[in-house]
């Protein structure tokens, strides 16, 4: 694929060298994986026990790859943030995974899947990497069947499926309301059992600070022991990092508190290039949040706009409550708007659908920030049972944190940020721009487009972690070149004095407040001028307050304790610290990006109606950013170009009316 | 509302620890539990002490990262839900509340209210999964698994692991945490070729860790904020039983079944030559 660069104004040209080629094998789009893998060097067996591969992250795709590694046998050291490999974030997806096995004879297909996903991420993904993801999908269900995760079944034994967002057919499967957990499980145990065998050399309460880079090749990560602060070195052939999106620069988001862009922001300055900063989901169904001490949003999942009907009062200020409200007064808008997906219209047109109601002043609860998700209708005709054993413990978690029960009365919800499709880019092996650096589910940009569909972020990790980077890494190993190396090399040396001078800077600070009061005063800017509609005015105001936001936190911020024991007040300062740089770069990606595509609404640019309106001509690439520095006086980052060139799918506006 | 707290102070796992008072004179209903922390911390914070350290994750109780004691209480006193999902609508004006980390052996103190967990992974590690390489699954729908064992099997995957069934137990017995993964794998065809080996090893390891033996007693299942059910330790204790017999069949004679060594006896494969 012709991979020339370009560069869109403000940012200087870019390098002459080619960086950028994603390296997607030749041939007919249903064979590149096939050809990819015979193409591929393969390690002898018996020197695989030589090679040390890291893999930070314990999520479906970290613990997936870490144990299929292992299993290979590759040493891997295994690192996670939490105190054990079960409770990376993926555990708290819902919903469910996608894959094309068509147990349901309604016409499914791997070029269905890859349509939906190509469509769906609103034709900014690589048709390549896309198929591959479709293909893989129905290897995942077995896999994670035969580990033992208890899907849904049918009274005849075999697997269930249910529908899900932005797809016409039933391709979801699903444990409760408990599938990222379930999923997760399979993944951790296969992990424990590497553990066990003495291939996985596992390091919980591990904080990855620094990327080491010698001779241009990832070879190793300076770790922070989250409970004696030490600071230690890790040599290896190859790093992974599968450690989720960066969802939490905006404060409030349905992810987990522990959820941090650290180890990518840090590959970032170390010269991995970072792809479209500017794509982040917000999910329609969130329970809407209650007061300024919101400390992070939930997330309800998507599956119950299968059986429940979005709506909000025909009539501004409706103080009616909602069971008194008659159908002729209620705008059941997204079958209005859209009839033929209606409630399971994509996340991001869900999504601004709500927020257009509401900014009409039809919103309900508090504040008016929320919308009607009503049961009534399936309780009628389904009965309160089937619905139960659908969605029991979503019901449950509702009533427990509302105090209203969803039997009797309709759940609010409204919009939070949930997923971030931008994140490292790779090419089709996974590999960062970096040489040795792989970058594995949330944390790279692959295959979502500016959208992800509901039930794939699953599907994705695991295809990373299961069926890809075992084979990718493999061959990059098997390609040789690698010189002997251990963590006395000076490179080592001078990461672990970068990461304890950082620390020494934060706790002398000395200033008068916690850093969670930057956080939320960074995560409310962001979300105002870069949250679900963007504009060439508020993104220029975000870009003049964000240095001024980052300049009290490095001259107010307060770190109480020291940098020798477990302070998890320093742990987020670091944090937040990336956040400032990182919510500029997002800001600088959306202010150049000139068109609306999936979860990127630049006001300027939509149709009639209000829909996104794309800007194909000049903007059907993948932006990747290089760092140059950050700061008063320093460069702008570099915006690259990777062309994408749609084969099989004609670019075309998306429509789900 | 105004909360009076007594929280167990502790720097570090070799220092020595005491409950310290704070009051928290303006929480709001709507708060969940740990959002009310979030509040002390903040304005320990900006006093200059150090804040109190507890763990937490998700915040939907799901991942199972937090929790600790709430006037004995594991997760504080809501049924079935984790102390990130117990909102201040639960307690009252006036309320003292104490809270204290997780106890047991097995789980040691890191700060204040942060224990190791670590003793759970080692027991999953010792046998809880199927062994399956990653390529050489088969089709899914070829393993046909009925709909009520799949279910069951599903009630007893929930287990979060957050540790709250041990920190209840008087004997500070992690049965219910391992029943609950030996029920789940054990209903299941996948299970079948390893399970007797699986609870035999898991149980070994649980011995090992320090953690108790199950004297029925209940306050695990009561104090879930999964809802897993003491059948689960009835399965397993039927499985032990059958496993540790069968085994018996096959191998020299042992003095003394239960302790660690001798159970080790048990787990290992048979030597050359013995069925």
């Amino acid at each position: 694929m012709a991979t020339d660069l370009r560069t869109t104004p403000p940012a200087p040209a870019a390098p002459a060298r080619a960086r950028l080629d994603a390296r997607i094998p030749s041939g007919p789009l249903g064979s590149k994986w096939e050809q990819r893998k015979f193409e591929m060097k393969l390690v002898n067996p018996a020197n695989k026990r030589r090679y040390t591969i890291i893999v930070v992250g314990t999520g479906l795709a970290g613990g997936a790859a870490a144990a299929s590694l292992a299993e290979l046998g590759y040493q891997v050291i295994n690192f996670c943030i939490q105190d054990s490999p079960r409770r990376a974030h993926s555990i708290a997806a819902q919903g469910g995974i996608n894959a094309a096995k068509n147990y349901t004879n309604d016409g499914d297909s791997v070029e269905r899947l890859f349509y939906d996903t190509i469509k769906g991420g609103d034709f900014r993904a690589r048709e390549a990497n896309v198929f591959r993801l479709a293909e893989l999908s129905t290897a995942i269900i077995d896999q994670c069947t035969a580990q033992g995760v208890p899907f849904a079944r049918e009274y005849g034994g075999t697997l269930a499926n249910r529908s899900f967002g932005g797809a016409l057919v039933s391709r979801t499967f699903y444990a409760r309301g408990q599938t990222g957990q379930q999923l997760l499980l399979g993944a951790y145990q296969a992990l424990l059992r590497q553990v066990a065998a003495g291939a996985v050399k596992l390091h919980p309460r591990h904080e990855m600070l620094e990327l080491v880079v010698v001779d241009g090749r990832a070879r190793g990560i300076v770790t922070r022991d989250l409970v004696s602060g030490a600071i230690r070195s890790w040599a290896a052939d190859a790093v992974v990092l599968a450690t989720g999106g960066y969802g939490n620069v905006f404060y409030l988001s349905t992810n987990a508190r522990g959820s941090n862009a650290t180890a990518i922001w840090r590959a970032h300055r170390k010269g991995a290039f970072f792809a479209n900063p500017c794509y982040t989901q917000i999910h329609p169904t969130c329970i809407p949040r209650s007061g300024e001490y919101q400390s992070k949003l939930t997330l309800m999942s998507e599956s119950l706009r299968n059986d429940g009907r979005v709506w909000v009062p025909k009539a501004k200020g409706d103080g009616r409550a909602p069971g008194d409200i008659p159908d002729a007064d209620r705008d059941y808008y997204l079958e209005r708007m859209y009839p033929t997906y209606g409630n399971l219209a994509p996340r991001d047109i869900a999504s601004r659908a709500a927020k257009t109601v509401c900014d009409q002043g039809r919103g309900v609860g508090p504040g008016g920030l929320g919308v009607y998700l009503d049961f009534r209708d399936a309780f009628q005709r389904l009965g309160r049972r089937v619905l139960d054993e659908r969605y029991g413990n979503l019901f449950e978690m509702y009533e427990r944190i509302t105090g209203e029960d969803p039997h009797d009365v309709p759940m609010r919800i409204y919009p939070a940020v949930h997923y971030t499709m931008g994140g490292l880019w790779v090419d089709y092996d996974l590999m960062s721009t970096i040489p040795g650096l792989f970058v594995g589910g949330e944390a790279n940009f692959s295959d979502h487009g500016a959208n992800r569909l509901g039930a794939s972020a699953l599907m994705q990790g695991l295809a990373d972690g299961y069926f890809i980077l075992p084979y990718t890494i493999g061959d990059y190993l098997a390609r040789g070149g690698l010189a002997k190396l251990d963590t006395g090399h000076a490179a080592f040396r001078d990461a672990e004095a970068e990461v304890l001078a950082r620390s020494r800077r934060l706790l002398e600070i000395g200033g008068t407040k916690p850093v969670e009061h930057f956080h939320r005063e960074l995560g409310s800017l962001v979300w105002n001028d870069c949250g679900m509609a963007r504009s060439r005015e508020s993104l220029t105001r975000a870009l003049a307050e964000l240095p001024k936001l980052e300049e009290r936190f490095w001259r107010d911020l307060k770190v109480t304790g020291t940098g020798e024991e477990l302070n998890q007040e320093l742990e987020r300062a670091g944090r937040v610290a990336d956040y400032y740089e990182l919510a500029t770069l997002m800001c600088q990606d959306a202010l150049v990006r000139e068109e609306s595509c999936g979860g990127h609404f630049r006001v300027e640019h939509q149709t009639e109606d209000g829909e996104a309106k794309r800007d194909d001509a000049r903007f059907t690439h993948v932006a990747a950013w290089e760092w140059r520095g950050h700061g008063p006086g320093a460069e702008r980052p570099i915006r690259h170009e990777e062309p994408l060139v749609f084969e099989t799918v004609p670019l075309q506006q998306r429509s789900y009316k | 509302m105004r909360l009076v707290l007594e929280i167990w102070r502790q720097k570090g796992p070799e220092a020595s620890g005491a409950f310290v008072r704070y009051e928290v004179p303006d929480a709001s209903e709507h708060m969940s539990f740990l959002e009310m922390l979030d509040v002390l911390n903040a304005r320990l914070v900006e006093r200059g002490e150090d804040p109190v350290a507890f763990d937490s994750d998700c915040r939907e109780g799901i991942c199972g990262t937090c929790g600790f004691l709430v006037n004995g209480e594991a997760h504080g006193p809501l049924p079935n839900a984790t102390i990130c999902q117990t909102h201040m609508r639960h307690f009252k004006d006036g309320d003292v509340l104490r809270l204290e980390p997780w106890r047991a052996q097995a789980f040691p103190v890191r700060k204040d209210l942060i224990v190791d967990r670590g003793a759970l992974d080692r027991i999953i590690a010792a046998g809880g999964y199927v062994s399956v390489r990653t390529g050489s699954a088969p089709e899914a729908n070829a393993i046909l698994v009925p709909k009520p064992a799949a279910d069951r099997a599903m009630e007893s995957a929930a287990c979060i692991g957050c540790g709250a069934c041990v920190a209840v137990c008087p004997n500070a017995s992690a049965a219910l945490f391992t029943g609950a993964k030996i029920s789940h794998l054990g209903l299941l065809p996948q299970g079948q070729p390893e399970r007797p080996l699986r609870v035999l090893a898991m149980n070994a390891q649980a011995v090992e860790e320090g953690f108790g033996h199950c004297t029925s007693i209940g306050e695990c299942a009561a104090a879930c904020p999964a809802g897993i059910q003491l059948e689960v330790i009835g399965r397993m204790n039927r499985d032990f039983f059958t496993a540790a017999l069968s085994r018996r069949d096959e191998l020299e004679p042992v003095a003394v079944l239960p302790k660690a060594a001798a159970m080790r006896a048990y787990v290992a494969e048979p030597k050359k030559g013995e069925t």
